[in-house]
């Protein structure tokens, strides 16, 4: 049942794109955040008399909470596909459009998912005033929003690293475009875009939790979840509807992965473009029951069938369909100078408007501690991922020797990374405020509770497939103790290690702002950083603040991938290559 | 075997191996690799370990090498029992395992940092065996920046730096074009006859009859499933040896028809597949091609093997198989180091298309007990399906999982090709369903 295989690399960790449109991409993102709460600010009465569900802690509401979570999550996935599949074409197959979508898809990642959410409740709520609709739909952005990106790059890149001999075939049998996007394209980036899936879906949980339930300003926002139980069972002191949000939690991770993710994994096994066999195929019961099952494949045929009749047509519209065409008469390059004047124009525009709308609250002085708090932050990080690293990195490795164990541990693993640590925060709150402990120093650790299994697996992951021939050789000239790690283990896992430092890296900005600021019930700890500062200017409801405190961590998080990640991949990409 | 040579008198024993077996658990009972072995290396000589893939001719150089142990037998290295790697036993890899992280320099010198030589001594014995080896000018770099054959060189110079008494070397030429492969042979042998290695003895493991013949002073021929040793060839003539040589000739042919008759070596009588029997993935197209050609200009017929194995360019692993289901399935006929057409074999070659498949369909239902099993099982069923399973499962009482799932695809591919039954990969289930005929 389990994979050991390499994972896909995720899909952010390699772009090969320019950057220097990522100066136009960073005020245009930031701007379009401050648009669509300010607008509508106005229309932010008829949200007072929105009905929220009282929450009850009683166990038996927590099917139906998870229930109801679960169907936010599907639909959040369904909203990211769905984008994916227009945003990624579209930057792959019209190159004007790639010079802006790609480095914004690039910010957009790096924006940290809660710092959407509180800009987006406004706009959703006004949207559809007075109704929870407004508030599920603000959920449902903010979880969108933590998978979106990442499969966007995936079915992006797949894109443009099509065969040629595919692509050429597509043209000599004259497939129009639509049938060209569901046999070729699609098809193509399934296996990348699906693990990207599985991927964004283990963070996802976290945020799902994050964002049931929301205070900004003096508005909160509660939906019916696991999420709003676990912040009901804060306010109330419950330590034992804790414990049964946890269990709950365990279970809907299970079936998520037994019903949805191993059965599409497993079924996208026949995208792989490689004539050999995998030595290992992804298996799935689930999928076996479906396939071998001839009364399910019975219910099935008409949907399949109607999905055939959609991708055969030949569609009257056209989707752009020259890749990168060589040649470029005068006429496009004029238009391409104008395109890029225009979006220069649309940068400093929404640059000054930016600094319009935050200076006019926030002086000089307050931006810099805004910088210093994120200098905490990133130190924080740093040391954090270090740690974790120092442990996780000789475990992986010891793990990964040795099959059996591995078989074992690396499902657990994968799963630990899925579980949204959010929902064991409050039992380390309980022992700090029990302990009086210092909150700057004891807070550290929630930042990576949840990302550090990323390292774990991969390096699992990476001494599994560590090749034989290499351990002979290494068993053969007697290599052994600290040479051995320097000159034949440390190098081969890097690759893999990087890939899972990568991620964990991420989750943890990203979980800094729940876990820089936390409560159990009247009592609110703090540490010091710009996690603390975005949670605590949200809950003010101080906007000029909380989009200095996003921008500013965007901005850290778009060069902590450039300055640290990027070359790092980069080594482990040109110099490590196994082949 | 007579000694009568003109070698000179092997020198002091080295290895001694006596009665090494070496199986896997399987079910309950024990399923032999490898099945009493007996071997001695001596100064002075290389050594040929030939066989076909299965013969477990790799696992008896990793007994040797100390990287995995035998299930039993005595082993002994310069007199004393092995325990674990032994020290002066170094190894070049068929797939070179050169680190590439490190540079070529790096690379050689691993191996004398573990013995703990001093980093002044270290270079300079790393670069007077890149020197030896004609790798001078590539010292900085990286093995991805270098051609196969330059790979395999280092190879060669981080075995040697370490001045082994026993160089071991896993099908170390297969990985390169020929060309390549030759010149690395003839560079090798020179510096063996001109006693510039520091090594005492060369094991060499390959399933290439020339290249045994061409290196070796004594070849071992082992037997598939499980391996043992059929037959100790010594090889009288001097480095450095000429090909074409009618003598070296007849040595060759007389291998090749060791090794295709070794199977029938107790009777005369050719042994019918049984079920059980593992069969090894030959593609249809192979067969066609091979009877085709031996229909052909010049061999009319008949063909020595070695003489086709060059023409058409195919290892013996890959003539092998293919021109032993032909003799199973009656289309050819195996005879002392030679094949023939047989009448089936003509009337498939000037057949269409689609007679070439009711002709074949017909010899696998006669000859291939497992497809014509797998036949009659779905014609009894009800709904004319069966699981995999259902089949994988027997095999695997008779057989390793591995060798169980290639018999069962290689019945798969030629049931289609016949269709004689069809199969569907993802539901796993074998049927009736879309061949012509079945009821």
């Amino acid at each position: 049942m389990t994979r050991v295989a390499r994972p896909f690399i995720p899909a952010t960790a390699r772009r090969l794109l320019p950057n220097r449109w990522d100066f136009i991409a960073f005020p245009l993102i930031i701007g379009f955040l401050m648009v669509s709460s300010s607008g509508i600010r106005q229309t932010w009465a008829p949200l007072a008399d929105l009905q929220t569900e009282i929450i009850s802690l009683d166990p038996a509401n927590l099917p139906e909470y998870a229930l109801r979570t679960t169907l936010r999550m599907l639909a959040a996935m369904v909203a990211s596909l769905l984008f994916t599949l227009i945003y990624g074409t579209l930057a792959a197959k019209s190159r004007r459009a790639e010079k802006l979508l790609v480095p914004m898809l690039d910010i957009l990642q790096s924006v940290p998912v809660l710092g959407y959410i509180s800009f987006t409740v406004t706009f959703f709520l006004a949207l559809f005033p007075g109704r929870v609709l407004g508030a599920e739909c603000a959920a449902i952005f903010a979880i969108f929003t933590s998978q979106a990106w990442n499969m966007t790059f995936s079915f992006y890149q797949s894109m443009r690293t099509q065969p040629r001999d595919l692509a050429e075939v597509a043209v000599n049998l004259r497939l129009s475009p639509w049938q060209r996007f569901w046999k070729l394209d699609v098809p193509y980036s399934m296996p990348g875009l699906i693990w990207n899936m599985m991927m964004s879906m283990s963070g996802g949980w976290f945020f799902v939790v994050a964002s049931e339930a929301i205070t900004v300003g003096d508005k909160t926002v509660t939906l019916p979840g696991i999420g709003s139980y676990l912040a009901t069972a804060i306010v109330q002191r419950d330590l034992h509807a804790v414990g049964w949000v946890i269990l709950a939690m365990v279970v809907v991770i299970v079936i998520y992965d037994q019903f949805l993710f191993r059965p599409m994994v497993a079924w996208s096994d026949k995208f792989r473009l490689e004539d050999t066999v995998a030595q290992a195929a992804p298996e799935s019961w689930v999928l076996n029951l479906i396939q071998r099952t001839r009364a399910i494949q019975y219910l099935l045929r008409p949907f399949g069938k109607l999905l055939r009749t959609v991708a055969r047509m030949r569609m009257p519209f056209s989707l752009p369909a020259a890749i990168h065409s060589e040649s470029r008469t005068p006429l496009s390059r004029v238009i391409d100078w104008l395109w890029a004047a225009l979006l220069v124009a649309m940068g400093l525009v929404a640059a000054w408007k930016i600094c319009a709308f935050v200076l006019a609250e926030v002086g000089l002085s307050e931006i810099l501690h805004v910088f210093g708090l994120g200098l905490i932050t990133l130190l924080r990080v740093v040391l954090l991922i270090a740690i974790a690293s120092v442990v996780w990195v000789p475990l992986g490795v010891l793990i990964g020797l040795r099959p059996k164990l591995a078989e074992r541990i690396q499902p657990l693993a994968q799963f630990l990374a899925a579980f949204p640590a959010n929902l064991l925060f409050p039992i380390f709150v309980v022992a700090i405020v029990h302990f009086h402990a210092n909150p700057d120093i004891w807070l550290s650790p929630l930042i990576v509770l949840g990302t550090q299994w990323y390292i774990l697996f991969n390096v699992i992951a990476g001494a599994t497939t560590f090749p034989n021939d290499f351990k002979e050789a290494a068993t053969n000239f007697r290599i052994r103790g600290w040479q051995w790690w320097r000159q034949i283990m440390l190098p081969g896992i890097f690759p893999y290690y990087v890939t899972g430092a990568i991620t964990a890296s991420g989750g943890a900005w990203n979980a800094s702002i729940v876990s820089e600021y936390v409560q159990w019930g009247d009592d609110k700890l703090a540490a010091h950083g710009l996690g603390a500062y975005i949670a605590q200017t949200t809950a003010a409801g101080d906007y000029p603040r909380i989009l200095l405190g996003i921008a500013v961590m965007a901005l850290f998080v778009v060069l902590f991938n450039r300055l640290l990640w990027r070359p790092m991949y980069a080594i482990a990409e040109n110099k490590l290559r196994l082949n | 075997m007579p000694n009568d040579t003109h070698q000179p008198i092997a020198g002091k024993e080295i290895f001694s191996l006596a009665n090494v077996s070496r199986g896997f658990r399987k079910g309950g009972d024990e399923r032999q690799v490898l099945d009493g072995v007996n071997l001695q290396l001596h100064e002075g000589e290389i050594v040929g370990m030939l066989g076909r893939s299965g013969s477990g001719k790799s696992t008896l150089l990793r007994i040797i090498a100390g990287l995995i142990q035998p299930s039993s037998g005595d082993i002994r290295y310069l007199g004393q029992p092995l325990e674990g790697p032994p020290e002066g036993v170094a190894m070049v890899f068929q797939t070179f395992a050169l680190f590439p992280w490190l540079t070529v320099m790096q690379n050689v010198e691993a191996g004398l940092e573990a013995l703990g030589v001093e980093p002044k001594e270290r270079r300079k014995r790393a670069l007077a065996a890149i020197d030896l080896i004609g790798l001078d000018g590539f010292e900085n770099a990286y093995p991805r920046e270098l051609s196969g054959g330059m790979r395999q060189r280092v190879g060669f110079a981080r075995a040697l730096v370490v001045n082994p008494t026993l160089l071991l070397m896993d099908e170390p030429f297969s990985a390169l074009d020929v060309l390549t492969a030759e010149t690395l042979r003839t560079d090798l042998l020179d510096l063996w006859s001109q006693r510039q290695l520091p090594i005492k003895s060369i094991l060499i493991v390959t399933h290439n009859i020339e290249e045994a013949v061409f290196m070796c002073d004594r070849i071992l021929v082992l037997s598939s499933n499980p391996g043992r040793v059929v037959a100790e060839i010594k090889v009288p003539f001097p480095h450095r040896r000429n090909r074409l040589d009618p003598a070296f000739r007849k040595m060759v042919d007389d291998i090749y028809a060791l090794m295709t008759s070794r199977r029938n070596a107790h009777t005369t009588q050719k042994m019918p597949l049984e079920l059980s029997s593992p069969l090894h993935e030959v593609s249809t197209n192979l067969m066609a091609g091979l009877l085709e050609a031996l229909a052909g200009q010049p061999y009319n017929g008949r063909a020595d093997l070695p003489e086709i194995a060059q023409t058409l360019l195919l290892e013996v692993d890959d003539l092998f198989p293919v021109a032993e289901i032909l003799d199973q399935l009656g289309f050819a006929e195996l005879k002392e180091g030679d094949i023939l057409l047989t009448t089936a074999g003509k009337r498939f070659v000037d057949a269409s298309t689609q007679e070439r498949k009711v002709l074949f369909a017909e010899h696998l239902l006669r000859h291939v007990p497992l497809a014509a099993k797998i036949r009659a099982v779905l014609q009894e069923r009800r709904g004319q399906r069966a699981p995999r399973v259902r089949f994988e499962q027997e095999l695997e009482d008779s057989m390793s999982d591995d060798l169980a799932q290639e018999t069962l695809e290689t019945a798969i591919n030629w049931g289609r090709y016949a269709e004689i039954f069809s199969y569907n990969d993802h539901t796993e289930t074998f049927s009736l369903e879309d061949v012509e005929g079945a009821t």
